[in-house]
């Protein structure tokens, strides 16, 4: 077909001659604009109805959102998250590389380890510690419950549990690592804990931090269990007002508001960690 | 001329494969040995055997005199302890087919990390020296590049400066073009052309048959396990005396 009976056929019948003065109008998505709205009316409804509320007394919130009682519980919150994350990965780290070695015995305590501790909850096994002066009433040559008080219980509780995932965590982040990085370290003569440190670890860093951020932060607010042994964190502070004062909600939201700004912060730094861990990959330039 | 590398009845399986089934070689100080054969036929095994990357089933190993990865008591051998082979290592640099540079370290921090870990050489002289190895390999602006920022070839000619930082007396080289480009190949086997012409002892397993009959004093022809024949690359190649060399040397030439 010559382009001379190609312009010949119109578009459209009825079609004007200058095609580049027609107007092009996009589908109305009326649907769209209509989900939207209910949408935020509802959550305008929801919003109103929680700042009208006179029952969450945002007064008392803003009260107590910084008394001494509730930084307190704060600071113990954010100190036993730090402790059981590093205790626990420390640990999780040990049992990743017992799992990966080449002793089988290593390899079956690490399986046995992540089984055991993955299989109790985290509510039972601090219950578990909490009495465990009813199986060893003395340690040491100590009462035990003079060397278990509850944070030490909430230390050691969550430190298990954190580490038996962590592990899995870590176990992950090793075997991303190509098996030639390893080899290349071991024909340049580097030593085992220098290959692992060096060439493994930072590697590792980039599958490890991901699934680390989501632990940090399910610690965080995991540690709010151990209210139920009277360790004094964020929550149990917060408890300790309302049962005096019957203000449950307003101390509720307290922790809650609480809870929501470190997480937020966590994320945050996740963010430059994992910046970090990316350096010489194809997404860091 | 002194034997660099000795390895007699070398034998390895892995399970119920047997790939290597009796091997004896010698290669001399001084001389590039190039390992020609068809996949599977258990070259790029052999050369992972003479640093110990690979255990021996049978026979040893012996490099400038030293038994490779056991101690020789009597008619007995022991494996010596990890601490030990790594030492051995130090001294026998490894070129691998996928280079496998350090993905998170720089260029100089892949070249340095040897030197300053294993070898305790202080850091300066250990930066001094890989800046020393990047302009021999053509690469003195590349020092602070990460290497996925580098080209095939030019990661492959880094991973070359990386074994030569710790001064090795012998250079096994694993199929080092196989991963390239065919454009790229040139530039690194100009660089190991280069090192034959300093009198460097190397063993290069590889496809190029143009590169062994231009660089190598022996070409050594394995197939299935065994090596079927050796010599000059004037002899192997030109004029091969078995049946499988010339049906091999017909299919890639």
């Amino acid at each position: 077909m010559s382009s001379d009976t190609l312009a010949k056929i119109p578009a459209v019948p009825d079609a004007p001659d200058h095609a580049d003065s027609l107007r092009i109008v996009p589908q109305r998505r009326f649907g769209q604009w209509a989900a939207a709205v209910v949408v935020l009316a509802l959550l305008g409804l929801a919003l109103t109805s929680v700042l009208r509320n006179k029952a969450f007394q945002w007064g008392v919130v803003a009260d107590y959102f910084t008394s001494d009682a509730v930084l307190r519980g704060l600071w113990l919150t954010l100190w036993l998250t730090a402790v059981v994350m590093v205790l626990g990965f420390a640990l999780g780290t040990l049992l990743a590389v017992f799992r990966l070695s080449a002793n089988p015995v290593l390899r079956s305590v690490s399986w046995g380890y992540v089984w055991l501790f993955r299989s109790i909850p985290v509510l039972v096994q601090l219950l578990l510690w909490f009495n465990i002066g009813a199986l060893y009433p003395e340690l040491f040559g100590v009462k035990t419950v003079d060397l278990l008080g509850p944070a030490q219980v909430a230390v050691v509780g969550l430190t298990l549990h954190e580490a038996a995932y962590a592990a899995e965590v870590v176990r992950g982040g090793l075997l991303s690592v190509e098996r030639g990085q390893i080899e290349a370290a071991q024909a340049l003569g580097l030593s085992r804990w220098r290959r692992l440190r060096r060439i493994v670890l930072p590697q590792a860093m980039r599958s490890i931090v991901p699934p680390a951020g989501n632990m940090l932060i399910g610690t965080l607010k995991g540690t709010a269990i151990v209210s139920v042994i009277a360790v004094n964190d964020l929550l149990f502070s917060a408890q300790l007002i309302y049962h005096r004062t019957y203000q449950v909600i307003p101390l509720l939201m307290v922790a809650t508001l609480w809870y929501t700004v470190v997480t937020s912060v966590l994320g945050v730094g996740q963010y430059y960690v994992e910046r970090h861990y990316a350096r010489g990959s194809e997404r860091a330039r | 001329m002194s034997v660099m590398v000795d390895i007699r009845s070398v034998r390895k399986s892995f399970g119920a494969l047997t790939v290597l089934k009796g091997i004896d070689l010698q290669v001399r100080s001084g001389e590039v040995t190039v390992v020609l054969g068809p996949s599977g036929s258990g070259k790029s095994t052999l050369l992972r055997t003479i640093n110990h990357l690979e255990k021996v089933d049978q026979g040893v190993i012996s490099v400038d005199g030293t038994l490779i990865g056991y101690r020789r008591s009597g008619d007995r051998l022991y494996e010596l302890p990890e601490r030990e082979v790594l030492k051995q290592r130090t001294r026998i640099g490894f070129v691998f087919q996928n280079f496998h540079l350090f993905p998170h370290l720089t260029v100089e921090e892949n070249i340095t990390e040897a030197p300053v870990s294993a070898l305790k050489r202080p850091r300066k002289e250990a930066v001094e020296n890989a800046r020393g190895l990047l302009a021999r390999v053509g690469l003195a602006d590349k020092a602070e590049a990460y290497p996925r920022q580098l080209s095939g070839g030019q990661q492959q000619r880094v991973a070359i400066a990386r074994a030569l930082a710790l001064e090795p007396k012998l250079l096994l080289f694993d199929e080092p073009t196989s991963a390239l480009d065919p454009e790229l190949v040139g530039e690194v086997l100009d660089v190991i052309r280069d090192l034959a012409g300093q009198g460097t002892t190397m063993i290069v397993v590889t496809h190029e048959i143009g590169f062994a009959r231009e660089v190598a004093d022996n070409v050594v022809f394995m197939d299935d396990g065994r090596i079927v024949e050796q010599g000059p690359p004037a002899d192997v190649l030109d004029r091969p005396q078995q049946e499988r060399t010339r049906a091999f040397l017909s299919k890639v030439l």
